[in-house]
């Protein structure tokens, strides 16, 4: 079966180049412990699929540490790539390893379990769309298992991939199985065996009973790119003004699609204008879609700097106080009361924590005060403009993340009349449309 | 059009990236080695501020040991493209006579590169600096944010990395402090070579197989330039070969290659079974090499 990963040789040249154009990027997370058998499950995609190579593995089995056990390979020396971490055998900080199927390319953000690592296991699932949490069947699900796949549904990954390892060594039982599936919630159940690659890459034969799956499989076939689901979003990085002819707002999109000659509403002035020219250095293009980066070129000068937001369709939300989970992430906790930078999209604000102190590692809800309006979509509908990180003055270090939930005031009465607000200006450009056409 | 290619989605983040730091930072520059990571960063520069012009200067840190070839067309290219070029060397090691074999390839490293470097951003006041690097080099690599803060020395800690979530990057720092962004950071040698081929990118001549004046050195093939010492017992060949990453002629071995395209190159990359940086002599000169090269300030 490991034939199916490894690009024919036979393929020319440019039908593989052409296969390797069409192939998407799915970025997954993976956590749990050495005696999970982590490190051997990546090991084994990465060795299969071609994505470690000969020297570095000759460079692990040279290696003094080996914690696998005498003969085998331990893979987890591929990815600890820290001295302190081969020390002491334990993961501190987040390592991307890369692979490839002919069906699509891989991101793993291999993330360490620790408690103490929160930040940085959250660091690395946090760009992902599928978690992959290992639980040893004979132990079921742990406190690091269950923190991860906590961390995983909290920044909005849909895709969490329980793989039930070490199938081997309860002699294949379903029921054993059963008992962690029951025991421990995700979209996905896997049982493998990491060591023996049983359902890793192929169909195992051992498990006839598992009607599902292989977990390559399942990665090669899990949607991607369908995370923001709101109308078109471009948070304006830069001005772009080579010389006084030209004017561009340069950004990435972060949710819909923008087509020349679209109507936009630029935020915060609530000024509209139209889209004349997206511009790239390969052409200009009549249209742009999420992630792509881009440059607009609008038809009247408005006023519209970095940290401006270019909408169309469905506005954002607006709120001074915004309600959010968040994770706080260094020694001294998120206190309540504290000033702190909030970076939301392209701009920095002021903010101060009005409700919800968090100790280290702690996750929950918290109420912050902006000292403007915040433009906003809910986390869960738009990854890219519902989360913030939370800078401390002092220490410009990263202190918090959070994931905004809605406004922190009567949401409801605030999209009712938001709702009835739009209901009517579509109402009054109807109007305006109709008594254009009848006064000539 | 559902998704974008994995390749077009890389180049998405990373001008994303490279337009953060010019929006975040009083001083940037781009690390500018002429290796072919340098040269799509530097188009993925051309594209992000595209029709203005890069508005950041590229720094090349010479070490005196580079190729010829590599200071011919980084001369020719970057006027050409009309970016500004600015070229630092410790000429303090250089004068003192820094080379490989007296000192030990460990050593001059620290001297002509993460020397000249840290002392060459400070001379210059940068306070970002880009670079080519990626993830899938090299194991400590793998672990490194987009934005790596490094101290007043700079210096890298490791095991005290700021959380980068999301693409929300944190360039807050310090008088002295210094930020190196790898835009780069998840692309992988084959999509660096694919995206040469699909935009085109031009590239060093050395990348390309030829007939080359070679000494064979543990298995490593040396092309004979004029600083190139001869260890005793070695004599020269002629070897069709080409390089797979470019250093400094006494640290960077050719590999036997037929390949003298950038199609032929990717053909024979499907194919490999071994890492590019195998020929970096300086990977390897100790155990946990390139992170300790890092701690103290290698780029």
């Amino acid at each position: 079966m490991a034939a199916v990963l490894n690009v024919p040789t036979v393929l020319p040249l440019h039908s593989f180049l052409a296969q390797q154009g069409e192939r998407d990027l799915l970025r997954f997370s993976t956590a749990g412990s050495v005696d999970d058998g982590k490190s051997t499950l990546i090991g084994r995609l990465l060795h299969d699929a071609g994505g470690a190579f000969e020297d570095q593995i000759a460079a692990v089995k040279a290696s003094k540490i080996n914690r696998a056990g005498e003969g085998k390979v331990d893979f987890s020396l591929l990815t600890d790539g820290l001295k302190a971490e081969r020390e002491q055998g334990i993961t501190i900080d987040v390592a991307y390893r890369y692979f490839a199927t002919p069906r699509r390319k891989f991101i793993i953000a291999d993330t360490p379990g620790h408690e103490e690592y929160t930040r940085n296991m959250a660091t690395g699932a946090s760009t992902c769309e599928a978690a992959v949490v290992l639980v040893d069947v004979r132990h079921g699900p742990t406190d690091q298992s269950r923190r991860h796949a906590r961390i995983a549904r909290l920044l909005g990954i849909r895709h969490v991939i329980v793989a039930v390892n070490k199938m081997d060594l309860v002699g294949w039982s379903e029921a054993a199985f059963r008992k962690v599936v029951n025991a421990f919630e995700g979209a996905y159940h896997v049982p493998i065996s990491a060591l023996e690659g049983d359902n890793v890459v192929a169909q195992s034969a051992n498990m006839p009973w598992y009607r599902g799956p292989a977990l390559l499989d399942l990665l090669e076939t899990l949607p991607v790119g369908q995370e923001a689901q709101t109308a078109f979003r471009l948070p304006v990085q830069l001005v772009i003004r080579p010389d006084a002819r030209f004017r561009g707002f340069a950004g990435q999109i972060a949710g819909g699609r923008v087509r020349v000659g679209d109507m936009v509403t630029a935020l915060p002035s609530g000024r509209e204008a139209q889209v004349t020219r997206i511009v790239t250095y390969d052409g200009d293009l009549a249209e742009a879609v999420a992630p792509m980066s881009v440059t607009l070129v609008l038809d009247r000068e408005i006023d519209l700097s970095r940290g401006a937001m270019i909408v169309s369709g469905e506005k954002p939300e607006s709120a001074r106080r915004i309600h959010a989970q968040a994770v706080a992430m260094q020694h001294e906790g998120l206190v309540e009361g504290r000033e702190y930078l909030l970076r939301h999209t392209a701009q920095v604000v002021p903010a101060r924590l009005i409700k919800g102190s968090l100790a280290m590692n702690g996750i929950g809800e918290v109420e912050l005060e902006i000292t403007k309006p915040l433009y906003f979509d809910p986390y869960t509908i738009n990854r890219s403009t519902g989360a913030f990180v939370l800078i401390d003055r002092l220490s410009n270090n990263t202190v918090g993340a959070g994931m905004i939930e809605r406004a922190a005031r009567a949401p409801r009465r605030v999209s009712a009349a938001r709702q009835a607000a739009a209901w009517l200006r579509k109402a009054a450009d109807k109007l305006e449309q109709f008594s254009d056409g009848a006064g000539i | 059009m559902a998704t974008l290619s994995h390749l077009r989605a890389l180049e998405a983040e990373s001008i994303h990236i490279i337009r953060e730091v010019v929006a975040q930072f009083q001083r940037p520059c781009l690390l500018y080695s002429i290796g072919k990571d340098s040269s799509v960063l530097l188009r993925l520069a051309q594209k992000a501020f595209y029709p203005g012009k890069i508005p950041f200067p590229l720094l090349h840190i010479d070490t005196t040991y580079e190729y010829p070839e590599m200071i011919e067309f980084r001369d020719r290219y970057t006027r050409e493209i009309g970016a500004e070029l600015l070229v630092y060397t410790n000429q303090e090691a250089v004068a003192a006579g820094a080379n490989p074999y007296d000192l030990g390839t460990s050593k001059c490293c620290h001297q002509l590169r993460t020397r000249a470097l840290v002392d060459g951003l400070k001379h210059y006041g940068f306070d970002a600096a880009l670079g080519g690097a990626r993830r899938d080099e090299e194991k400590s690599r793998a672990k490194e944010r987009v934005f790596s803060l490094r101290d007043a020395h700079g210096q890298w800690d490791p095991k005290n990395q700021r959380p980068e979530l999301w693409s929300l990057y944190n360039g807050h720092i310090n008088k002295g402090e210094s930020v190196r962004v790898f835009p780069l950071s998840n692309w992988t040698e084959f999509d660096v070579w694919q995206y040469i081929h699909e935009d085109s990118i031009p590239l060093v001549p050395l990348y390309f197989a030829e007939p080359r004046e070679v000494v064979v050195r543990e298995g490593s093939l040396i092309p004979v330039q004029p600083n190139v010492k001869f260890l005793p017992g070695e004599v020269s060949e002629t070897q069709v070969c080409r390089m797979r990453s470019l250093g400094c002629t006494p640290c960077t071995g050719a590999i036997r290659s037929q390949a003298d395209s950038v199609l032929t190159i990717i053909d024979e990359l499907k194919e490999f079974k071994r890492s590019e940086r195998e020929n970096r002599v300086i990977d390897h000169d100790q155990d946990g090499s390139m992170e300790l090269k890092k701690r103290e300030g290698y780029f």
